[in-house]
């Protein structure tokens, strides 16, 4: 799967690029910025979240949280499909299995 | 493209609440249909929700200076249909509206409707249309397109609730489509090759479940 390593590492360039190129942004959130117009326009929301997280470090681990809940289960269910087909592939032809 | 809880007027959270509703009816209808028809399929259904998990939970930087994210929904969409991605969308959003006090639960509708319908929808028509052109590149578009259109609903619900005091509706629009939009750009450059990455994989080593979608029908 060559094909996939080289998309991976386009898709790492993609992502770091900016951070070479705009070396002196600030790179805060565009979620932020559009509450910003807002805020500036006098606007008051009328609901407050629940819970918000009680700080940076507790919020990243939220993050953190649910990316690898997400990659998990990625991992899991590629790794089994693999898996069954290689052993189908044993059963199939036992000597030059794993080739 | 999170709406933050209580930024939408009660009468526009309402609203899309409103119109986002039906789909994601019509989406725990289909996910039932799919679970009853093909279950062997049901471990690929959760994995096309894991990813639209991993894919909104990362924050990445783009050419304006700016951070935003991917939302994963192309992926779904692509191989189940668009309604599906309604309900499993809508349950990431809840997540981080719930624990990550991003997004929310008033704005819930409207960031459903922009992320987990116009966005698996434009996708899956995308996927239709281009398809004929080879997996990879139907797929690659589906996902960057679906992508690009969640942003682009974002900043017409923002627009229409705050217009701009001397420019109205076009002028709000040009404004968080400025904010939004062309931070977006490369981001849906990387869904688009992420999703074609996990769709590559799933070609490999799931071909049984793919065929049973009958995904590969007309793309090869």
């Amino acid at each position: 799967m060559r094909r996939n390593w080289i998309l991976l590492l386009m898709a790492a360039a993609i992502v770091v690029l900016p951070l070479i190129v705009t070396g002196s942004a600030e790179f805060g959130g565009s979620d932020g910025q559009a509450q910003g117009v807002i805020d500036g326009a006098g606007y008051q929301p009328w609901f407050r979240p629940l819970w918000t997280p009680p700080s940076k470090e507790i919020e990243s681990l939220l993050f953190s949280l649910q990316a690898a809940l997400g990659a998990g289960l990625l991992g899991y269910y590629v790794g089994l499909r693999r898996g069954r087909g290689e052993g189908r592939k044993e059963r199939q032809d036992p000597v030059h299995a794993g080739d | 493209m999170h709406i933050m809880e209580g930024y939408l007027p009660p009468i526009h959270a309402l609203a899309w609440t409103v119109a986002a509703a039906p789909f994601v009816v019509a989406g725990v209808r289909r996910i039932g249909r799919i679970i009853e028809d093909h279950p062997e399929t049901k471990l690929l259904l959760a994995t096309s929700g894991a990813f639209a998990f991993v894919l909104s939970a990362l924050k990445i930087p783009s050419v304006t200076g700016s951070c935003s994210h991917p939302t994963g929904v192309g992926l779904g969409a692509v191989l189940f249909g668009p309604n599906v991605m309604a309900v499993l969308g809508s349950i990431v959003l809840l997540f981080q509206a719930l624990l990550l006090a991003h997004g929310g639960i008033t704005t819930l509708g409207a960031n459903a409707f922009s992320m987990a319908i116009v966005g698996p929808w434009v996708a899956w028509g995308v996927w239709r249309l281009t398809s004929g052109f080879g997996r990879s590149v139907g797929v690659f578009l589906a996902a960057a397109l679906g992508d690009l259109a969640t942003y682009c609903v974002t900043s017409v619900q923002l627009a229409l609730a705050f217009p701009d005091p001397a420019t109205g509706f076009g002028g709000a629009l040009v404004k968080f489509l400025s904010i939004f939009a062309i931070t977006q750009v490369p981001l849906a450059v990387v869904e688009g090759i992420l999703t074609v990455v996990v769709v590559n994989l799933l070609a490999q080593y799931s071909r049984d479940e793919l065929s049973a979608l009958a995904f590969l029908r007309g793309a090869k």
